[in-house]
């Protein structure tokens, strides 16, 4: 097992570097600089700045620069917020975006599961169209849609949340977002999980236990969720990644100063260092989150082994 | 399709997979109800705004953020806060003013000598028409005019600079609409080509092909699409052009799966033991099976498409002003949630309702055209 965890580890480097690479390449290929866009900003200036930065030495210097940093932990400094490096506005950001994301994806997995199992003892009855009415608004909504909608009804016209801000991590200005974020994904998972809960409460082994006169309780939380839950796993790897790395809509939305926007607000300002920060943190977090997944897949499933 | 073939010299009319298909899809009601819907939705998204009284671009300075209401504007109250605006355009002040059957008549008076043409200040204004002069004192500085009040619908209410939501809504629905059909189309061609080749190639170009498609599908697709408005700068069209080239990596994975599997079945190698050539089997047998699911993923597609482009509207990448979409209306929506909730909440329903709608037909057409899933 563990020796499977350090070979994924280590054929997470290439892929990595693949990665970083292509996105280095493609940033800069794109036309304009990161000083272009200032007005009044004279040539003489310019020309400096871009030497402080070395922007001026040959591409493959520049990424052979940028990967040797890369490797001591340098993301570099941000060019259009030059009080700051890259991995400053991370340390700042990151935690707010990962305390938004993690909250949203438990309540979606609690909440979507839930659904999903309440829907599949009820099939095809009042509480099955419930759970696939609201499964589907879930998943048809756009987030732009909700988060306003959240902001009129509880922020503007009941009061009872504020409309946005990050109010230093206070408990009522995360409701807002963490429910703007988490309905999509409850969608998802309440279908996931009807899906294969449906199948699995059809399975031979659920058949057995109910001939053996197992209580239904026992039969759905210990037999049946065990096998219908390895949906649920696999969908988590790719949805905590996209999660914990903040959400553009909800943080602008609700103005929350997490990571969000640094990947639009970089790539239109050409802040080339803090793109690549972006690319960098949300491969390292898909990549260790599959991982976990597919850790997870062995403890959920002891057929699956790893040597 | 082929049971229709081998059953040509019988009198029993065989019915071909789409009509099948068609008679399936008929049976299902909320898809016929959101196809109904969608058809409506495109016709009054690309009639409305020639039966819609205001242009989607002329500002209405004297009505901003009104809310949506049934009746005529200006309400009676409205009146007189435009009138005030008017003459302190005119430099007059007022003295007295009633209003009879859309007709107002006022008095003003002045320290110099009022000049008539200060009138057109009242026919340019959005509330007054038709001013004429009616008594004028010997001195000029004593006025009478009438002038008659426009009487204007704004069914939807306004927008922040004052210009009409239902027009703008509707010209915003031609647009997403448009939009979503137009990268769906393209991401379809391009899957299909792609997809359909490697699926047929096989072997080391099928390999490298679809390694090709994997490594595409390992960055993030947002920093793709923000590359892609970084490239071709605002300009909407050929940006949707290229989403719709993002888009196809899944329609070339479908298609590929489904071409190598098409290119296994017993019907093929049957067809090409009889001696039908390659391009035989192709027409008759490959393609009509293809459309299946690129029928279905087409309707899939196009909703995506269209939250693609509201979501890059929203961040100000997409379509421009005074050009709109569901997505710009309901950016500036959102911004203006505190003081006109309207401008929000009837996109939203448009964007919504349409998405629901494209949502069920492609559940249904799933359905009928994939009888091995149901």
């Amino acid at each position: 097992m563990l020796l499977y965890v350090f070979r994924r580890l280590l054929t997470a480097i290439p892929t990595l570097f693949v990665i970083v690479t292509l996105a280095f390449f493609l940033i800069r290929v794109a036309p304009g600089g990161p000083f272009n866009q200032e007005r009044g900003l004279s040539p003489e200036i310019r020309a400096n700045l871009e030497a402080e930065f070395g922007l001026n030495d040959p591409l493959w210097v520049q990424y052979l620069h940028y990967l040797r940093n890369l490797t001591h932990g340098d993301f570099g400094p941000s060019y259009n917020l030059p009080d700051f490096t890259v991995g400053e506005l991370f340390a700042k950001g990151l935690p707010i975006s990962i305390q938004i994301g993690a909250s949203a994806l438990v309540l979606a997995l609690l909440l979507g599961s839930l659904l999903g199992t309440v829907a599949a003892l009820n099939q095809n009855r009042g509480g099955d169209y419930a759970v696939i009415a609201l499964a589907t608004a879930g998943s048809t909504i756009p987030t732009f849609v909700i988060a306003p909608i959240i902001q009129l009804v509880f922020g503007l016209s009941w009061k009872l949340l504020p409309i946005g801000g990050w109010g230093d991590g206070a408990f009522v200005n995360k409701i807002g977002p963490v429910l703007t974020l988490a309905l999509p994904q409850i969608a998802i998972v309440a279908r996931l999980m009807r899906g294969s809960m449906i199948e699995s409460l059809r399975s031979h082994h659920i058949r057995t236990a109910r001939a053996l006169g197992l209580s239904d309780w026992s039969i759905v939380v210990k037999h049946a969720l065990r096998g219908a839950v390895l949906p649920i796993v696999s969908f988590t790897g790719p949805a905590a990644a996209a999660l914990l790395t903040g959400s553009i809509i909800v943080e602008t939305i609700f103005a929350i100063p997490g990571v969000g926007r640094y990947f639009v607000d970089a790539a239109l300002n050409r802040d080339y260092t803090l793109v690549m920060g972006t690319v960098v943190v949300i491969a390292i977090f898909t990549i260790v989150f599959n991982l976990i997944v597919d850790i997870m897949y062995a403890v959920v499933d002891p057929r699956v082994r790893y040597d | 399709m082929t049971e229709a073939a081998l059953a040509a010299p019988a009198a029993v009319v065989g019915r071909s997979l789409w009509g099948d298909a068609w008679a399936r899809l008929k049976a299902n009601r909320a898809a016929m109800v959101s196809l109904c819907y969608l058809v409506l939705m495109a016709v009054v998204c690309i009639a409305g705004p020639w039966f819609v009284r205001h242009d989607y671009t002329t500002i209405y300075s004297d009505y901003v953020r009104t809310p949506p209401s049934l009746s005529a504007y200006p309400k009676a109250d409205m009146v007189e806060g435009a009138l005030t605006d008017v003459l302190k355009r005119m430099r007059v002040d007022l003295k007295e003013w009633k209003l009879e059957d859309g007709l107002a008549t006022v008095t003003v008076t002045a320290t110099k000598p009022v000049d008539e043409r200060y009138l057109r200040y009242v026919d340019r204004s959005d509330t007054f028409d038709n001013a004429k002069v009616e008594t004028k004192s010997p001195d000029g500085l004593e006025m009478t005019f009438s002038a008659a009040v426009k009487q204007q619908y704004f069914l939807f209410g306004t927008d922040n600079v004052g210009r009409d939501l239902l027009s703008r809504t509707l010209m915003a629905g031609r647009i997403s609409l448009a939009i979503g059909l137009l990268a769906g189309v393209v991401a379809v061609m391009i899957g299909v080509l792609y997809g359909s080749t490697a699926g047929f190639i096989g072997g080391k170009v099928d390999e490298v092909m679809m390694r090709i498609v994997d490594v595409l599908y390992s960055l993030p697709f947002i920093f793709f699409v923000i590359m892609l408005v970084v490239f071709f700068g605002r300009n909407f069209v050929l940006m949707f052009l290229a989403v719709g080239a993002v888009l196809w990596l899944d329609m070339a994975r479908i298609v590929r799966g489904q071409a190598l599997s098409i290119r296994r079945q017993e019907y093929v190698q049957a067809a090409e033991a009889l001696g039908v050539g390659a391009r035989g089997i192709l027409l008759r047998h490959v393609i009509p099976n293809l459309l299946g699911p690129v029928v279905i993923y087409m309707t899939l597609l196009v909703p995506q498409v269209i939250i693609l482009e509201s979501f890059l509207s929203f961040l100000g990448l997409g379509v421009q002003e005074p050009m709109t979409s569901w997505g710009v209306l309901i950016s500036t929506g959102a911004r203006n949630i505190g003081s006109a909730n309207w401008m929000l909440l009837f996109p939203a329903f448009f964007l919504v309702s349409t998405l629901f709608a494209l949502n069920f037909v492609g559940d249904g057409l799933r359905d009928a055209l994939d009888p091995k899933d149901r």
